[in-house]
Order: structure tokens, then sequence, then C-alpha cells
């Protein structure tokens, strides 16, 4: 049925139809639903049943469990800081939550279910209208077909945020992150850096007093219970703020953070799916983790009398904050990571470093997974350039000219 | 009288110095958050670029070519001086706040080029307007970016509130991003955009 309406109007869109101006967005439909009609022919082509819409696909399927985690946690954190005490957020959320007779209770697994996607699926929704709306113009504009990079771009996007963020923020944040990050450089494939990281650092940058603070927990601040995150009491307190926690909470992610990050598990699960099925890259989240252990480690050994942060051992540093998020789905971006297999290695374990140092060294960023991998993203040519010209060296070396 | 009409126009958008040969970048970012700060650092250059230039050209003939780029700075020098000390005298809160940022108009790319590359080889009163042009076409953009940011991170324009902050019970949530350097980066860059989109012809051929 679908296909046969999908073929009606074809014409139409088609060189000298009516609607030629929006074939990019019918062909967008079309290629979405069905495998596109134009395959590979001929013996020279290496003939696969994956493209970019597959790989995409497949992003979106091993993010699932993190979404599922994102909706719940949200809805959890939020009912346990009403249960200490905190006052619900004076906001339609809380009045559909009292319209559909749901209690407050963190015990409720549907009540947390359905609080959290009030909060989840507005961001979500926000994301996807407003990043759909400046690809479907750069399309048109540019004349080339929609693509499906921002399926998952705007999927990640609401992980990354925390539940009390305003929705005009959200598409600021969304429009600079499209715009900035990837269609001024020639739209995907071409960006040098991760569009929803930069959608992130945008907001991070801009609005610092909504992506910190209070705004965790999508609900009031009860006396004696900090709405902060584990790693901001990290960076004050050090281990002292984790005692209160249990590691298997962090890693299974029943603390407060950005909605999509706090869960190692999921994103664990996520990272084997991606492994498995060759999308993901096993060297980048390898490396980063090789570079986490040592440079935390190190810091361990080095130790500081000033700064708590220093002995938080590395299996506290991969299960706070989004570490795992991002060693999973923005450190493995096909695009923006190193493209060689050794660049991989060096990519990630660098990543990996510099996540440490930042969060540890520096007392203004408590979280540093963010900056470490816009940074690498920048170097990530220059990593190619230095593999790429160290492998034409040994070649050279090999045939022994002259 | 239309190549006087050239050296003074041209500058403002078909060679701007900032957009066009990115010169002068360093000041466009630190000065541009309010804009007070940048009027008076666009007064001073385009003072300082139009009358570096109508003496350097007045000495042109009498400069010994090698010795030339110290001439040259001491001429540029000595109006900065005029400049830092006139501020000092009339504007002295505004003087604080460009701090530095006066005394290094010496080493703006912009000064130094425009002497070297247009005094050096034309008569006074064609180097004073293409001096002044230039300085307006710097100043043109660090009141553009000016404006942005201080509209847009303090919700002011002038020190007036235009846009009611969410601190005084309003409704604007002011942007961190355009109080850092970055957003006057931000800035500069779209402006590029934009002027490239309207005037193609400034368009780089892509590297091979």
């Amino acid at each position: 049925m679908l296909r046969r309406l999908l073929d009606g109007v074809a014409p139409r869109f088609h060189k000298g139809g009516s609607l030629e101006r929006f074939y990019p967005l019918y062909e967008a439909v079309d290629t979405f639903l069905y495998t596109p009609g134009m395959v590979t022919e001929g013996p020279s082509h290496v003939r696969d049943a994956i493209d970019l819409k597959r790989i995409m696909s497949l992003v979106v399927v091993s993010l699932l469990g993190t979404v599922a985690m994102a909706i719940y946690n949200t809805g959890l954190q939020a009912h346990r800081a009403i249960e200490a005490g905190a006052a619900p957020r004076d906001t339609w959320q809380t009045q559909a939550m009292e319209w559909l007779g749901l209690s407050f209770a963190s015990g409720d697994l549907v009540a947390c279910l359905v609080h959290g996607a009030l909060y989840f699926v507005p961001v979500l929704l926000t994301t996807y209208t407003v990043g759909g709306l400046w690809e479907g113009l750069f399309a048109q504009v540019r004349r080339h077909e929609l693509n499906e990079g921002f399926l998952v771009t705007g999927l990640l996007i609401p992980l990354t945020l925390p539940a009390g963020i305003p929705l005009w923020q959200v598409a600021l944040g969304t429009s600079f992150g499209v715009v900035i990050g990837k269609e001024i450089f020639g739209g995907t494939g071409m960006n040098i850096l991760n569009p929803a990281l930069t959608a992130r650092a945008f907001l991070f940058f801009a609005y610092p007093a909504e992506m910190s603070g209070n705004i965790w927990v999508a609900a009031g601040v009860a006396d004696g219970v900090t709405g902060a995150t584990l790693l901001a009491g990290a960076s004050e307190q050090g281990m002292a703020a984790l005692a209160d926690v249990s590691w298997w909470d962090a890693f299974l992610g029943f603390v407060p953070g950005s909605m999509g990050e706090t869960s190692a598990l999921a994103c664990l699960l996520g990272a084997v799916l991606l492994v498995v099925t060759g999308i993901g890259s096993w060297r980048v989240m390898l490396g980063v983790a090789i570079g986490t252990v040592a440079a935390a480690a190190l810091l361990n050994g080095v130790g500081s009398v000033t700064n708590p942060y220093f002995a938080v051992p590395f299996w506290w540093h991969m299960v706070l904050g989004g570490w795992a998020f991002g060693t999973v789905y923005m450190a493995t971006d096909p695009v923006t990571a190193a493209q060689t297999d050794t660049g991989r290695w060096v990519f990630g374990a660098l990543v990996g470093v510099l996540t440490v140092l930042i969060r540890v060294i520096n007392p203004a960023y408590p979280e540093g997974m963010m900056l470490a991998i816009l940074f690498m993203n920048v170097f990530a040519p220059t990593i190619d350039f230095f593999v790429v010209r160290a492998n034409v060296e040994r070649r050279r070396r090999r045939v022994s000219l002259p | 009288m239309s190549k006087a009409h050239d050296v003074l126009v041209d500058p403002l958008f078909n060679t701007n110095p900032i957009a066009l040969q990115v010169l002068g970048i360093c000041s466009a970012l630190a000065v541009t958050t309010r804009m007070q700060t940048a009027v008076v650092m666009a007064v001073a250059v385009i003072f300082v670029t139009g009358s570096s230039n109508f003496f350097v050209s007045l000495l042109r003939n009498r400069i010994p070519s090698n010795v030339r780029i110290i001439v040259q700075l001491t001429v540029i020098a000595s109006l900065v001086i005029v400049v830092d000390q006139v501020l000092k005298a009339y504007l002295f809160d505004v003087s604080r706040q460009l701090s530095v940022f006066v005394g290094l108009i010496i080493t703006n790319c912009i000064v130094m080029g425009r002497a070297e590359a247009f005094a050096m080889q034309n008569p006074p009163g064609l180097s004073f307007l293409d001096g002044v042009g230039n300085g307006f076409g710097y100043g043109l953009i660090l009141l553009g970016v000016g404006a942005f940011r201080e509209v847009l991170g303090a919700g002011s324009f002038f020190g007036w509130p235009v846009l009611a902050l969410v601190a005084d019970g309003g409704w604007y949530t002011p942007n961190g991003l355009m109080v850092l350097a970055p957003g006057a980066f931000f800035l500069i860059g779209l402006f590029i955009w934009a002027l490239r989109t309207w005037k193609p012809s400034q368009v780089e051929a892509p590297e091979a």
C-alpha cells in the first residue's frame, strides 16, 4: 500500500514534475522506508546490504537501552528527590502526572516511566523538529538528498542534556550543532566536529546556569539533598562524596546526571551491538579505556593534598558522568574520529587521558568527556596524517630505493 | 576623483581588512563585548590608519628603503601614543577597559599593512583616504560584532538595557558564549559567510 502510494506520487517529483523542487524530501521518505531501487551492479563492485541508512538505523537500535534508562531514571530521580522532601516542579509535567492520577513514588515503575517520558519526549521532539527543518532547508538549497545522519544526532542530543533544560535552549543548541557543527562544512561526512557534542558545548558555555547546579533532577530542591551530580561532588570532596553511593548504582545508572549518560550498563550493551556489527570501532573504545586507566592510575600515584579528586580510581571515572556514553557513541563517530587503525588507538587513548586530566586538574570542569572528544576531533586528521606518513616511510624503506 | 572614491569605499565591503584579508582579529575579539569600547577602538584605529598613511606617504620619497619599516613604526607609534594620552585625559574609564589594546594598535596588521602596501607608493591625499577607508572597514565589523555581543550577551546596547533580563524579572536569558572570545569568532565567521554569499567573487578557489 505504502509502496504503491510512493510510486504513485513519484512522477511528480522527478525531473519535469510539478513538485521537482521537493525531490529531496520525497527521496528521504522513500528510501527511509524501502531499500533504494538503485543498487550496485556489475562484478567490479563490492555488494553489501549495508549503507548509510542501515548503519544509522543500527546505531539507533543500539541506543534504545540508553533511551529506556534515560526515561526511567529521569522519573526515578525526580521521585526520589520528592520523597526526600522536595516539592514537585511547578510545570505542566507535574500537572499531567496529577491528572493521570499517578503517584510520585520511586517504587512505582509506571509512574517513573511516565514522569520521565514527560520530560524526555518533548526534548526529543524539539531536536528532531528543529534539526530536521535545518537539514531540510540545506538539502533544498544545495539540491542534494536529505540524509540520515541527523537521525542519530537528533537522538544523541537529548541524551546528553539535563532533564530540566528549557525547550528553547534545546532548539537553539540543536540549530548551532547542525548549522555550525555540520552544515557549514558541507553536511554529513564533511564535518570536523561531532554535531551532537557541538550542540551540547554551545549550551554548556552559553547557558552555564542551566547546564549545572540543580537542574539534573526534575524536581525542586530538598533540604540537605544536593541536586548536583556525583562528578561535581567528586570534584569538591573526592571519594568522600561517593561514599553514600554504591558503584553498582552508578554502573546501572540510578544516579543523577544528563538524561542518557548515567547508565554505563546500557552503553556497554550498545557497545557490544556496535562492535559485533562492525559499526563502532572497538579500537577507539579500548583506547579510551586504556587512556583513562593510565591517567587515573598516574594521578592516584601522584596524589594531592589540596585536590581530593586525585584519589578517584579509574573504575569510578568510568561509571561517572558521560564517560561510558561518550566512549561508545561520541568518540566512535566514524566521521570525526581518526580514520586509520593505528590512529584510532592513539585518538582513543588521548581522549581517555584528556578526560581524566580535565576532570581532575581543572576545577572549573568536573566533566571532561565532552571537551576531550571535541578537542581530539580537531586533531584526528593530524593523527591520521602522521600514521599515513609513517606507513609511506616504512614501505619506502622496504623497497630500499636509493 | 573616482580613484579617491574607490580607495575610500572599497575597504568597507569589497576588500574589508577583517572579513577578506582576515587582519586585526585579536583586537576584534578583545574589545567587542561592549559597544562603547568597540566605538572608541574603531575611532582610534580610523585616526591612526588615516594619519599614519598620510605622514608615511609624505615621507615616502625621503625614506631609505632598508630602514623603511623602522620609520613607519616610529610614525605609527607616535600617533598611538597621542591617541592613548587623549583617551586617558578625556575618556579615562573607557581607556581603562581597553587597557593594553590601545597600545597594541601599533602591532595591528592593518595599520602597518596599509602604510607598507599603499602609502609607500601613493600621494598623501589618496593615502589618507585609503587609511580612513580601511579604518572604517575595520570599525564596521567591530561595531557589528559588538552590537550582537552586547545585545545577546548582556541584553543591553551602549549600556542601555534593551532586552529585559531574567535576573531583573524579564524574559531574556543572556547568552554566556557571546561574552567569551569564541562568540566573536563565530560572529566574524558568520559575517564572512554572509558577505561571501552577497559577493561570490570573494570566495577562494578550493585548494587542489
